[in-house]
């Protein structure tokens, strides 16, 4: 112990983020990108139909993870601002003439815009008060766009074939792909949700990556020892609210410009935005980038093959999500990355020391 | 001083935990804590590192006036602390936990702190488990990491709460050489611990805590002798 200082050599520490198979794995990601990308030239329209509802729960499912998994803020409120998206996509298209592309961004900082008054009340509470209260304002979102008669009050509106093929690039799709006008929407819509999708996984992944996402991760495993290291804690925390608010705003209006026709009690669901999207983080991992990926292909793959059985496919996703809960909560891709020690988005910081043995 | 505690009083309803407690501790000086359980031990160091505040009177660290700094500002004051139960990031690796307290204890950035934590964790020989996820550390190295996070932040005072409880005599020892050496780097040290032999070999001055009350302060052979401390203290041997 006492001589250690002198013999120990110099050593020289760097940090090292990516290693030799995250970089394959980013090779991978963007060849299933430029696949999906050009997925619509050979699939059928079933198939792009089921994508846009898979790539839209699964930035729903991200959003939703950074702000419960990470942030400790377990939302069942962010129907608000799907619904609040929804709404002002159909606002502004059918009100305002706006171009349905830019009413997506808008929604955005519209949603952003809402959701700093809402974290001042919502943030006052705590834990299960705080779960409660944001189902309480979602509830009060839903009650006042249903007063809202020039938007077809409580049973809703429909864009107009005109706004909904007014989308750009639609008249180039038909020409391009020798498709009809309805299928050139859908393809439109297809893309629209891969660019949402893969913008919110990188922007989560991004931030994870960053000092915030260090901190993160510390709020994730303990509030308080991250507190008494120096983590702005309140201040993460309302930035990931606002950030998620804005990214699922412009969800909600994509997802509203596909479907042509919102009601409050459609646009605003806690079963649909909310109960859905916890059960896919869940089943798939919590607090993790991977588990939301996973949750949301085997929950599309119940639905797309389950849904046929009605009530018995709800208590059979039940049952599945209460049995993860119990027996893997870490979720599915907590059992993997467990045993093969793998992850395919690489957070992780590692150490390396480069021995000096000349200056020793 | 560095640290002026006068007056503070804590209750909650009628049970008052830190009872009109003065303290001040220099720069690089090493104080220790003992009392029963209850004696408000813990309680003075979350009113100092401000997970509570106080029901009246003052702490001044390093010339400022804590009074309504949270917890993240007090540390980036320079007040590092220990957890008596370790609280580490267990799906963070260990050196990722370090980082933590450098990146937002001390506002460097990932790359500027990577040296400084490399050294605290090579010094309280934690280097070899540096990438290693901290919820699978063993109890010794998880309070080796409540310290070396702690000393990841830069701080002028670490408060350390019962670090060497729950270890075996010869990684008690270990630590203590260990925590010598921290203080050999001119960081303050407040040391609550109910192993007596581990906190007299560090510290210079002793603080005895009953029920909320400083009962005794000084030198600590001389403190150990006094019949009250003695009487709170029955069958514990210095």
């Amino acid at each position: 112990m006492m001589d250690a200082g002198a013999a120990r050599p110099t050593r020289v520490f760097r940090i090292e983020t990516a290693d030799r198979l995250s970089r394959t794995s980013a090779i991978i990601a963007c060849i299933v990108l430029l696949m999906l990308v050009l997925l619509p030239v050979f699939a059928g329209r079933t198939l792009i139909q089921d994508l846009i509802f898979l790539f839209y729960m699964l930035a729903l499912a991200q959003c939703w993870n950074l702000l419960a998994g990470y942030a400790g803020l377990i939302s069942v409120g962010q129907q608000a601002f799907v619904g609040l998206g929804g709404y002002v996509l159909f606002a502004l298209t059918l009100i305002g003439g706006a171009n349905p592309l830019l009413a997506i961004p808008v929604a955005g900082i519209v949603s952003a815009a809402l959701a700093l008054p809402t974290a001042l009340i919502v943030f006052r509470l705590r834990g299960a008060y705080f779960a409660i209260g944001t189902w309480v304002v979602a509830e009060v979102y839903r009650l006042v766009f249903a007063q809202v008669k020039a938007l077809g009050g409580g049973t809703g509106t429909s864009l107009s074939p005109s706004v909904t093929s007014s989308v750009p690039g639609i008249e180039w799709i038909k020409t391009a792909l020798d498709v009809r006008t309805p299928a050139a929407r859908d393809i439109a819509s297809y893309w629209l949700a891969l660019a949402l999708m893969a913008g919110t996984l990188a922007f989560v992944y991004l931030v994870l990556r960053s000092r915030r996402g260090l901190a993160l991760g510390a709020i994730r495993d303990r509030e308080a020892a991250a507190a008494s290291l120096g983590v702005d804690i309140d201040r993460i925390k309302l930035a990931v609210y606002v950030a998620t608010a804005a990214m699922t705003g412009m969800v909600g209006a994509l997802i509203y410009l596909q479907k042509a026709r919102i009601s409050p009690d459609a646009a605003f669901s806690v079963l649909d935005w909310t109960a859905y999207v916890l059960f896919i983080v869940v089943i798939g991992g919590i607090g993790t980038i991977e588990g939301p990926v996973i949750g949301a292909i085997i929950f599309y793959l119940m639905q797309r093959y389950l849904a046929d059985f009605g009530a018995w496919y709800l208590i059979l996703l039940g049952t599945l999500g209460i049995l993860v809960m119990l027996f893997a909560p870490r979720g599915l891709w907590g059992l993997v990355s467990e045993r093969y020690d793998l992850t395919l988005f690489p957070t992780r910081r590692r150490l390396v020391v480069n021995e000096d043995r000349s200056q020793g | 001083m560095l640290l002026e505690v006068a007056g503070l009083r804590k209750s909650f309803g009628s049970i008052v935990v830190a009872d009109d407690l003065d303290l001040t501790i220099a720069a690089s000086e090493a104080v220790g804590i003992i009392g029963p359980n209850g004696a408000g031990k813990t309680t003075l160091f979350n009113l100092i590192a401000g997970g509570l505040s106080p029901s009246a009177g003052h702490i001044r660290f390093d010339g400022s006036d804590l009074a309504g700094l949270p917890p993240q500002g007090r540390c980036r004051a320079g007040i590092g602390r220990t957890y008596q139960i370790p609280q580490p990031f267990e799906n963070l690796t260990v050196f990722e936990n370090l980082l933590v307290g450098a990146v937002h204890g001390r506002r460097k950035t990932e790359t500027e702190a990577v040296q400084a934590c490399g050294e605290i964790l090579d010094q309280l020989g934690l280097l070899k488990c540096a990438n290693a996820l901290a919820g699978s550390l063993t109890l010794l190295e998880r309070k080796r990491l409540e310290m070396a996070r702690a000393l990841a932040t830069a701080p002028k005072l670490v408060l350390l709460d019962e670090i060497a409880g729950g270890l075996t005599d010869g990684e008690c020892a270990e630590l203590v050489a260990t925590i010598g050496d921290i203080r050999k780097t001119g960081v303050a040290i407040l040391w609550i611990e109910h192993v007596v032999h581990a906190l007299f070999a560090v510290i210079d001055r002793l603080v005895v805590l009953n029920f909320g009350r400083k009962i005794a302060e000084g030198a600590p052979k001389e403190v150990m002798q006094r019949p009250d401390v003695h009487q709170i203290y029955i069958g514990i041997e210095a």
